[in-house]
């Protein structure tokens, strides 16, 4: 009787124990999802409260930079910056379609797909310093177009075809698989079924990650420093004249970006007022990049839909 | 009704291969389709192919230049702990030793997983077992935004917090390995969270069900049962954290202090591959020496980086071959 007993308390501290220990980890771990998430809001609120006089300024927002006198804008950093995401969209869009459709509907079991896909993987996990560094060897310096926007545009190509081809690849995968074999067995080709049916069923994922990656192209500052280059000509927007470097079209002229413009003042050191014309910018870089999150959201939904006429 | 609708996806296929295209003339429009189609896709992975190797091959091609061309030995460039290109050493050849770039590539890498792997893991630990509804709504919309933030962005958060905050306390300028481990770990949280996110849920619910059955708790369960089944996923997450960071140029640079000697501690300046790169790259023409070494320190980089992807190509086929 009394061996009973003390085993049943045996067991009950056991029991205790471990349910003190269970309620120790929860407490643990939701105190480290709490430290994350005030990292997050610190991070994100710091930057838009120091740089939020700045940020809201017209005259910061269009006027042209200064090197050794305070006041300068961003103006044409903020054209520049939109000018090569759309640029490199253009360009990269297609390509990662193309290679998503291939590797989604395609690919054939063996080599040619496995060496495909470990390329994709490889660009993906490389420094984009070194993509910035491989560009400037090949476009600025082996094409001789010098630091330029189509230098910069191909540069962010390469940086951001890996990432289009994974959220096409995993929107066109996520389209159930009767849906394509409906569509195989009416007798339409693989192409036909990809473009007509895949495709647009996979189209709200397909935008939400395609503004997703707009985001991280407009931030990257390290493949462009040595490909678009480090300095921004004014612009003057009623010069039509594509061969003249104050052209905004001309993609032939060097072309500072918002995050290259921060990183540039703040390694020169030279700007007055550099502070404040660092965090405008970086204010202005983190409202557009959280534009380009809540837009995904929207057009995503929307386009969804759409394609369910509810 | 199955059979049927294989036999139909055969035709299909059937008249989509060049050797159907013969016998199915009926169609031959449709192959025709199905050809153009072919071509264009693999016209755009074929370019990612062809781009990848060339970048891969102009790099290397570049860095092996300082060893063939301008006669460095290789176990100087690896070894020398005195990095001063434009000053000859008793031997007469210029100071080009990367050790200290790389020791403080490795230093920051390893430092900045250190102290983010236990929020990253602990994150992932409780959206999924403990509030999974909350991982869904909340901390996943969260931690892409915080994957959205440009690393010039974190750099200058470093700047004028981090590095304030390091000198503050620990003297010194506030420069140094440490800093940038501090950014460079709030820079990768968010890919080793996310993935190592995935891993866990990917722990079937059956091994969960099976410790709860045996009465026992949520933090055994998780800490026996999980996690162990988990390890390769999380292992992955780790080095695709450090892949970034090892990779990641500006945020490191802007507060790392720029000092291309030995690291001597954690709070004094110093210096990493990518910090010398993006410095150094534009002030020096091509084809001079110290252009040479600094393609060679990018070719390091980028053989390491090939390292890393190769490792987690490793550890996914051993759990491949792990699981049957």
């Amino acid at each position: 009787m009394a061996s009973e007993e003390s085993r049943d308390g045996g067991i009950s501290d056991v029991t205790k124990r471990l349910r003190a220990e269970d309620h120790v980890a929860t407490g643990v771990l939701t105190a480290i999802v709490v430290a994350i998430l005030v990292a997050l809001v610190a991070v994100i609120g710091y930057i838009l409260v120091s740089g939020a006089g700045k940020a809201f300024d017209l005259h910061f927002l269009t006027s042209k930079p200064e090197s050794f006198k305070a006041g300068g804008g961003i103006g044409p950093e903020l054209f520049n910056s939109f000018y090569l995401l759309v640029l490199t969209l253009l360009i990269s869009l297609p390509i990662s379609l193309g290679a998503a459709i291939f590797l989604t509907q395609y690919a054939p079991e063996g080599p040619v797909t496995n060496i495909a896909k470990t390329a994709i993987e490889t660009l993906s996990s490389l420094p984009s310093i070194v993509v910035g560094l491989f560009g400037m060897l090949i476009f600025v310096l082996g094409a001789g177009w010098g630091f330029s926007i189509i230098s910069g545009a191909l540069a962010l190509t390469m940086f951001n075809i890996p990432i289009l081809v994974r959220v096409i690849q995993q929107a066109l995968e996520a389209v159930p698989r009767d849906q394509r074999d409906a569509a195989l067995a009416l007798g339409l080709t693989r192409w036909e079924a990809t473009v007509h049916v895949l495709v647009p069923a996979a189209m709200p994922a397909i935008v939400t990650g395609v503004i997703l990656s707009a985001g991280r192209v407009f931030g990257e500052a390290a493949a462009l420093i040595y490909t678009a280059g480090q300095s921004a000509p004014a612009l003057d927007f009623t010069n039509l004249n594509l061969a003249s470097p104050s052209c905004p079209w001309n993609i032939f002229r060097p072309a500072e970006t918002l995050a290259v413009h921060i990183w540039k003042i703040n390694s020169e050191g030279v700007v007055p007022d550099l502070a404040a014309v660092s965090a405008g910018t970086a204010a202005v870089l983190m409202i557009c990049i959280l534009l380009f999150n809540v837009l995904a959201r929207i057009a995503g939904r929307a386009i969804e839909r759409r394609l369910t006429a509810e | 009704m199955n059979k049927e609708l294989d036999e139909r996806e055969e035709v299909a296929q059937a008249a989509s291969s060049a050797h159907g295209g013969g016998r199915q003339p009926r169609v031959r429009s449709k192959h025709s389709i199905e050809r153009g189609g072919l071509v264009f896709t693999g016209v755009c992975v074929g370019l990612v192919v062809i781009l990848v190797v060339m970048l891969i091959f102009m790099v290397c091609s570049r860095g092996i230049a300082t060893f063939v061309h301008d006669g460095i030995s290789l176990g100087a460039f690896l070894s020398g702990t005195t990095w001063n290109p434009h000053t000859n050493g008793p031997d007469g050849q210029p100071l080009m030793g990367a050790l200290p770039m790389i020791c403080g590539s490795f230093a920051v890498t390893l430092l900045s997983c250190v102290i983010s792997l236990p929020f990253a893991l602990g994150a992932s630990i409780f959206v999924v077992e403990v509030q999974p509804t909350f991982g869904q709504k909340v901390f996943r919309p969260m931690v892409e935004l915080l994957t959205g933030i440009p690393s010039v962005v974190y750099g200058l958060v470093g700047l004028s917090i981090v590095v304030k905050w390091t000198s503050g306390w620990a003297g010194g300028t506030g420069y140094g390995i440490f800093s940038g481990s501090i950014v460079l770990a709030l820079m990768i949280l968010p890919t080793v969270t996310s993935l190592a996110t995935d891993a866990i849920a990917a722990v079937p619910d059956s091994y969960r069900d099976g410790s709860y059955g045996l009465g026992c708790t949520r933090w055994q369960t998780i800490l026996h049962v999980v996690l162990p089944s988990a390890m390769p996923g999380i292992v992955t997450a780790v080095i695709m954290g450090m892949t970034r960071a090892f990779g990641e140029a500006l945020a490191v640079q802007m507060v790392i202090g720029n000092a291309a000697k030995m690291p001597t501690g954690l709070f004094t300046p110093a210096s990493t591959l990518t910090s010398v790169l993006t410095m150094g790259m534009g002030n020096e023409a091509m084809g001079t020496v110290f252009n040479d070494v600094l393609w060679s320190l990018a070719m390091v980089l980028l053989l390491m980086s090939l390292v890393f992807i190769l490792i987690v190509h490793l550890i996914g086929r051993k759990g491949a071959a792990k699981n049957g």
